[in-house]
């Protein structure tokens, strides 16, 4: 049966592959950092175990070993882009030999994808389900994870790539990325220490202090841009939601102004989506993808994409007080 | 009493990207003054720290199609891609970017949200298709352009997932938000909050692609500025 995990061990071999090449090339800081995250991927529900039988060491060092991505994100360099010209004979052979083939083991994820989240429920192997459904929202991600398998053994066949070579051209765009890859994950765990030191209940409770309760427009404007600014610190609409719901959204729209629990709920989650559209902390969306594009400037996605996060910060204001109290 | 020391991370988050620090590094900093100022003793906030970066592994699934994407990209994809959208005629580059959106909105409303990503379709196809387009209508693009232009096909995708997610299948946000009003006494079926998220859908989906059309003209009056100074200088 495929789990969740064994998606996690293919992602820990593929970094710890990294950080090998990395070594040898003797790029200590990206070497260290790319072993940092093999260990969680690899060791992570041995982790977990270890911390509910009382044993909190192995999970302690894991947030050492966060404090030093920190240190080691600061020195690692970025690797300067190989030279494209160098092997531009050998793609335009291997596009010349297969040319629309060449899609097919790109195309190949998504369908895959599909295919393997609508076929979950029936797919069997040696009497047992071939994809774990115990956790629903985990199908479509060991779906994704088994699909992107697949599609690199199709496309190692197709091109005739010995299979070392993936190493070697994984490691090539894991290096781009660079530090930008650890973000997300890091500030996952900045999110989980906000939490628990309370940020959002103070943010909350300083918006609460000044909000003019009685006007219904006010306390709609303040839980929507309250939404908007809290999703942009914390990087996450998810972690935003529940600290305004419960601050404004319940006892004042909901039970005070009358508001339309589904209304608002729904549209107060997407306008705290805007709030993602605007930040560095949701690295995965913003940050990430200026690496993996090799832009200049780490920031450039956001540059494009404020202003639509504006003007739809606006539109889900108006639906909201058009429908919230409708 | 709400303490309101632990904001002291918020500001360091700030303080740090303004000051251009590495953002690892700035998150962890952040992290740390915030747990040592909400008074979380040391050993507490490394287990805490320890526990939510294994607890968010599936983040790191973006690095999965990455294998396959630099083996095709080893075997020229991206040089095929430029050639095949080229052989589209008529084809410009808001016509490509808006045509993805409403397929990637489209896909995330049935809930197909991995299908499609920035390592599996914005790096190898998205984005040189894009600029393969736009250099075909305006000729050869600098660096500034390029990377607008890609950075562009980077927020189409953004968008498209965004403000697509939730309309037909309940997914992740709508049942946070189903699960918050069932404990607060609340009771609502998924279906009842996710069709609220049509309205927006429609509303991003209009207000992108009006950007992205305004984007192309403003790039066509440029090169054309850039093209007649050129003839007449």
């Amino acid at each position: 049966m495929l789990k969740l995990v064994h998606v996690f061990y293919v992602l820990g071999a593929l970094f710890a592959g990294a950080a090998i090449l990395n070594l040898r090339d003797r790029r200590w800081a990206l070497a260290g950092v790319w072993t940092l995250i093999a260990v969680p991927m690899l060791l992570g529900d041995a982790m977990l175990a270890a911390a509910q039988a009382g044993t909190r060491w192995p999970l302690q060092a894991m947030g050492l070993g966060v404090i030093a991505l920190g240190v080691l994100a600061q020195l690692a360099r970025a690797r300067p882009p190989d030279d494209d010209r160098a092997r531009a004979a050998a793609r335009q052979a291997t596009v010349a030999r297969l040319g629309n083939r060449l899609f097919i083991p790109a195309l190949a994820i998504p369908l895959l994808t599909f295919a393997l989240v609508k076929g979950a429920p029936y797919l069997r192997l040696g009497g047992s389900a071939l994809i774990d459904l115990a956790v629903p929202t985990q199908i479509a991600l060991i779906a994704f994870g088994t699909a992107c398998l697949v599609a690199l053994i199709v496309a190692l066949r197709l091109t005739r790539t010995p299979p070392f070579h993936a190493l070697g051209e994984s490691r090539r765009l894991i290096d781009t990325i660079g530090w930008a890859l650890i973000l997300p994950m890091t500030l996952a765990a900045l999110g989980s220490v906000f939490d628990k030191a309370g940020v959002g209940a103070a943010i909350a409770d300083l918006v609460s202090a000044v909000i003019p309760t009685d006007s219904r427009f006010a306390c709609l404007l303040v839980y929507a841009l309250g939404l908007v600014v809290l999703t942009a610190i914390l990087g996450n609409a998810f972690a935003a939601f529940p600290i305004l719901m419960s601050g404004i959204g319940l006892p004042l729209l909901i039970a005070r102004h009358g508001a339309h629990p589904a209304a608002l709920g729904a549209l107060g989650m997407l306008t705290g989506y805007c709030g993602t559209l605007l930040t560095p902390m949701a690295a995965n969306f913003n940050i990430v993808p200026s690496r993996l594009l090799e832009l200049r400037d780490p920031y450039a996605v956001i540059r494009v994409q404020w202003p639509t996060a504006l003007v739809m910060i606006a539109a889900n204001i108006a639906l909201l007080s058009l429908f919230a109290f409708g | 009493m709400i303490s309101y020391w632990p904001l002291i991370g918020v500001a360091v988050v700030i303080a740090g990207f303004a000051i251009r620090l590495n953002p690892v590094l700035v998150v962890v900093v952040a992290g740390l003054t915030s747990g040592l100022s909400a008074g979380i003793a040391p050993g507490d906030l490394l287990a805490l720290l320890g526990k939510a970066f294994v607890d968010s592994r599936t983040l790191m699934l973006i690095a999965m199609p990455l294998p396959v994407v630099g083996v095709l990209e080893r075997a020229g994809l991206r040089e095929h891609a430029t050639a095949w959208i080229l052989g589209f005629a008529r084809l410009t580059l808001a016509r490509l970017l808006i045509a993805y959106l409403a397929l990637r909105q489209l896909l995330s409303m049935f809930g197909l949200i991995h299908v499609a990503g920035h390592a599996q379709t914005v790096r190898p196809l998205l984005a040189p298709m894009s600029e393969a387009t736009a250099t075909r209508m305006l000729g050869p693009l600098d660096d500034e352009t390029r990377d607008r232009v890609r950075a562009l096909a980077a927020a189409t995708d953004n968008v498209g997932v965004f403000f697509g997610e939730d309309v037909f299948v309940a997914f992740g946000a709508v049942l946070l938000i189903q699960r918050f009003y069932d404990a607060k006494g609340i009771h609502l079926s998924p279906t009842e909050i996710a069709w609220w998220a049509l309205p927006t859908a429609i509303a991003a989906f209009v207000i992108h692609a009006a950007r992205i059309a305004v984007f192309q003209l403003r790039l066509e009056r440029r090169f054309a500025r850039a093209r007649r100074e050129r003839t007449d200088g």
